[in-house]
């Protein structure tokens, strides 16, 4: 989230738009209710009516996989009614940098497109400079070669017609929600945008998001009180986890993991760390290599030195363009190309798509480790039905693992605060925390290094890893330590004592932190602020639920990102009444300022947008992989065979695998002509793996079932209770039929398309309660994250005769 | 006499006996307030966080003898303000819960059962494995002749259950190892 979860309330207009947040995030919604209380209008935008949609002023049923033609709809509508915020736009964002002339964009297609290998030469997409290298701009936005007219040119073809007929939305609500949300455009309104993984899971899921923070920017919405893009997260600490890089494709604190084609540090820090000369760009990231030396120092200690590039040379290095998400590792998997591997926490076995595909490639592993809290459809997926385990070579190892309540350590939530959760008893049973896990096999590791060699044996003796697993003294390290004496202002800080803020990381080995962006959660002067819980505000932070002295934030313990956007040129908030920062007497009060440059108009100020190299919001975006502008696309299984807007009819650089399990069904395919989507329930977590073990919440919501419209149901002749089969080229699943009003038929491209909705919490080893619904979606990907496209597929549904999955 | 819960919870937890819901000027209904006082009186107040949403509701574990007897929203936490969903409701339960697993359990190739294992047994085991894995699979350099000291045939799935510290020493170790199929719930 730019913003937080309490400052949901200061918001005129919400929009929440693939998110089901009343059900998924229950207590968020209470910030929800308390904005509507106080007259902001609440809007569902979402294919199934739902709890969220009960407490909105309305409920907008489109087809899954069609919000950027509905986001594109209100785009045009914004600017062809001048609701944009113009003094914003004209200073904040790049609507005045002049693209370059090799940028075009002509029926579906972008510029720099190569049809062979699927992908875009970005570097078409770039802007005009002048001789001294700072972007050329046209403040009065009439240049027709400028991000504004250009973005007002691409968008002028999402007519409410053509809106209307491939998202299935009536032109009347169109207009209704265009009309509210748009009305926040004024200085002093704002709107939020929550979204979650009904955007992500999509092959345009990352221009969906795309699409939401173009419409915010244009309103003046980011920045502000009551405004922002606000990814709702799923799990418990995913943020934290996505900050520690859990992931193949960075290191801790957002950096890009090292590729062959950086063979040294300095090739690294060259590659990586952007230039700009323009004097009103602070360019952020021009500090990464502080960041990435701290990173270095912090991972191989005293190991790590000047000379031998901080140990860079022995970091692993991944292969230049290749991935290696789950799709990818799951498909390898399946070719027998992975020996074995840890899984922890996680059930993939029910939660990621064409789980028949990922049930057979598990049984290649020669080995396997697991830490749960219970036996789940991953950590026995040997004895699954219908599987000999005697056929099953797989080794595992099934560890117990903690609950949170039996350890102590922080977590992050969505609006980014880092929160300290205490042991509450102790493990039950045998139980361990992960993090003794990976101390216990880590000291292991070292030890057989030490003592017989092997490959590469230094890349493991030199990491500079705990010898136990103590979380306080590991947040500490997370800080970062001085590696020797030095003085920070006027201040001196001992070898071995806390870093105060990352402004004080260094480049040259005298700091260590393992992640940037926690330096300042803990520091000699106030220890371990993830604890603190102190309500203390001002009157200015107390009008917008700031509590800036609760627990911390990263970063630097902002609440607001890009806070220094909702003040004008002069430092006086756009919005008074709920102003996040303003300058006061030569100095600034409220929030903690995106950097503490003066206002711009003093002439030593610096743009708001400070993670961007020209200090702009991007409009103009030429850093994804599917183009600057978002454009609708087709989900690549598709109930329709044409796209309203081009040619294209799917995504021209959406990924896909090829195994024999990877079939797909062909646009308008006859046998599958009803769209799937996915989703979960209050009472379950994701695959259900832990929930469906806690009695009181599997009776609540004890089996899987599959909502559909009576008009469907008509159609096929189901009855409400009926066990069904549902079907896609995939796999099978059986549910219970939920015949209800939730789910509309909609109008699309001319003629009636249904759509169903299922849960995806249950799983085999909960007998009685079905089996994973993800046998039935898509491995294909967003081509900038890859992440499935879960949220869309085509499936067909009938009445079964028989059930075996399903107590009756 | 004007309260909010927190206090409320504070009056009624301390035992302090002679106190009435008259004298508090809530209404509750005596027996409630009669069985909460009863569980959680005398108990050691804790605060953890729901382990589901990333809403983070603030949690009090009331701890009596060592066990957990209680638990309820945390009141001063500002953004749940002491509420809590089912799930956070159902905290109690699940950490009782009798299907937990209780002891490390090795299931070996091709057999159909598992066995119980004590942790170091489990440990030295998972670290000759992975040792013996990384020895013959280590990439130290791809086909152009590059140095890429990667690790392809092992990966790391999850988990954004774990904690900040814990996720800061799974990427730690992994990069260590050479491992770059590794991947969480962020991606799904
Ligand atoms: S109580 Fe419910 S809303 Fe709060 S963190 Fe837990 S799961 Fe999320």
């Amino acid at each position: 989230m730019t913003n937080h979860w309490i400052d949901i309330k200061n918001a005129d207009s919400i929009l929440i738009m693939g998110s089901n947040a009343a059900e998924h995030h229950p207590i968020s919604f209470k910030w929800v209710l308390e904005a509507k209380d106080k007259g902001a209008t609440v809007m569902h935008v979402d294919p199934k009516f739902s709890r969220t949609s009960a407490r909105s002023d309305f409920h907008v049923p489109l087809r899954s996989g069609t919000d950027i033609a509905f986001l594109g709809g209100m785009i045009k509508y914004i600017l062809e009614n001048d609701a944009y915020f113009k003094e914003y736009v004209v200073e904040y964002t790049n609507a005045s940098l002049i693209v370059g002339k090799d940028f075009g964009f002509s029926d579906g297609l972008f510029t720099g497109y190569d049809a062979k290998t699927r992908s875009y030469d970005k570097s078409k997409w770039g802007f005009e400079m002048d001789e001294n290298g700072v972007p050329k701009r046209d403040k009065t936005l009439k240049n027709p070669r400028c991000v504004f007219q250009l973005m007002k040119k691409h968008y002028s073809r999402y007519g409410i017609d053509a809106v209307s007929s491939t998202t299935g939305v009536s032109a009347e609500n169109l207009l209704k929600v265009y009309k509210t949300y748009a009305a926040t455009g004024k200085p002093d309104k704002a709107g939020t945008v929550m979204y979650a993984l009904g955007w992500t899971q999509h092959t345009v899921g990352v221009q969906n998001i795309r699409s939401a923070g173009i419409i915010q920017l244009l309103l003046g919405n980011i920045g502000v009180a009551g405004g922002g893009i606000n990814a709702l997260r799923g799990e418990p600490n995913v943020q934290g986890s996505t900050d520690h890089a859990l992931l193949y494709h960075i290191i801790p604190g957002y950096m890009a993991m090292p590729h062959n084609g950086w063979q040294t540090y300095d090739d690294y820090n060259k590659a990586n760390t952007p230039v700009s000369r323009d004097p009103m760009s602070a360019n952020w990231w021009q500090n990464k290599p502080k960041y990435f030396t701290s990173l270095l120092k912090a991972w191989y200690g005293d190991s790590a030195t000047q000379e031998n590039g901080f140990c860079y040379e022995l970091l692993p290095k991944v292969e230049k363009g290749e991935d290696y998400s789950y799709m990818y590792l799951f498909d390898r998997m399946y070719r027998n190309k992975i020996r074995g591997g840890i899984i922890i926490g996680l059930n993939p076995m029910n939660s990621i798509p064409n789980t028949n595909k990922v049930r057979k490639a598990l049984d290649n592993l020669d080995w396997l480790v697991a830490s749960e809290l219970h036996h789940s459809e991953t950590t026995d997926n040997w004895h699954r039905p219908g599987v000999d385990p005697k056929k099953v070579k797989t080794e595992v190892f099934l560890l117990p693992s903690a609950h949170r309540l039996e350890k102590e350590g922080s977590v992050t939530n969505s609006g980014r605060w880092l929160l300290w959760h205490y042991q509450v008893v102790p493990p039950a049973f045998e139980a361990k925390p992960f993090g003794d896990m990976f101390v216990g096999f880590m000291q292991r590791l070292k030890a057989l290094y030490a003592k017989e060699g092997g490959t590469l044996p230094e890349a493991v003796l030199k990491l500079d890893y705990p010898d136990k697993y103590d979380s306080d003294e590991l947040c500490a390290r997370i800080n970062g330590r001085f590696t020797r004496d030095t003085k920070v202002g006027d201040k001196l800080y001992k070898k071995g004592q806390l870093v105060p803020s990352f402004a004080a990381l260094q480049a040259d080995g005298s700091t260590s932190s393992l992640n940037w962006l926690y330096t300042g959660s803990f520091t000699e002067e106030d220890g371990n602020k993830a604890k603190r819980r102190d309500t203390a505000q001002t009157d200015m932070q107390k009008a917008i639920g700031l509590y800036p002295n609760w627990a911390w934030c990263w970063p630097v313990n902002r609440r607001v990102l890009y806070n220094r956007a909702s003040v004008d040129l002069n430092g006086k908030p756009y919005n008074p009444a709920k102003a996040v920062i303003e300058w006061k007497d030569g100095k600034w009060v409220g929030d903690v300022p995106d950097g503490g440059w003066p206002p711009l108009a003093t002439g030593k100020g610096k743009l708001p947008f400070i993670m961007t190299v020209h200090g702009t919001g991007q409009l103009y975006g030429p850093g994804r992989m599917d183009g600057p502008f978002s454009e609708h696309y087709e989900p690549v299984e598709t109930p329709v065979n044409s796209n309203m807007f081009s040619k294209q009819l799917s995504s021209p650089v959406y990924k896909f695998m090829s195994s024999d399990m990877d079939k797909l069904a062909k646009p308008a395919d006859p046998n599958y002509p009803i769209v799937l989507t996915t989703y979960n329930v209050t009472e379950h977590w994701c695959g259900g793996g832990e929930t469906r073990n806690i009695p009181n919440l599997l009776e609540a919501e004890p089996q899987l079932y599959v909502e559909m419209s009576p008009e469907l149901a008509q159609e096929k002749g189901i009855k409400n209770g009926d066990g069904v089969i549902v079907e896609s080229i995939r796999g099978r699943v059986e549910a219970i039929a939920m015949v209800t009003i939730r789910m509309r038929p909609l109008k699309v491209h001319g003629r009636i398309i249904h759509e169903i909705g299922m849960p995806f919490c249950f799983g085999w080893t909960t007998p009685g309660t079905g089996d994973s619904t993800n046998r039935l979606t898509s491995w294909v990907g967003d081509p900038n994250t890859t992440i499935p496209e879960f949220k869309a597929c085509c499936v067909n549904i009938r009445k079964a005769d028989k059930l075996t999955e399903l107590a009756t | 006499m004007k309260i909010d819960r927190r206090s409320f919870m504070k009056l009624a937890g301390s035992g302090a006996a002679c106190l009435t819901l008259g004298q508090l000027g809530v209404s509750l209904t005596p027996v409630r307030a009669y069985a909460g006082d009863l569980k959680i009186s005398g108990a050691k107040e804790v605060v953890t966080v729901c382990p589901f949403c990333s809403v983070s509701c603030h949690i009090i574990g009331y701890v009596k003898e060592g066990k957990l007897v209680s638990t309820e929203g945390d009141p001063d936490y500002p953004i749940n303000e002491g509420s809590l969903c089912a799930k956070g409701a159902a905290m109690l339960t699940m950490t009782t819960s009798h299907h937990r697993l209780q002891k490390p359990l090795y299931r070996a190739p091709y057999s159909d059962k598992w066995e119980e294992k004590s942790w170091d047994w489990m440990l030295d085991r998972i670290a000759r494995r992975i040792k013996d894995t990384r020895d013959k699979d280590l990439i130290l350099k791809n086909a152009k002749g590059d140095t890429v000291n990667r690790l392809e045939s092992m990966f790391l799935l999850g988990t954004s259950h774990a904690g900040n510290e814990e996720c800061a020493i799974a990427h730690q170790a992994m990069r260590g190892l050479g491992v770059v199929h590794m991947d969480h719930q962020a991606r799904i």
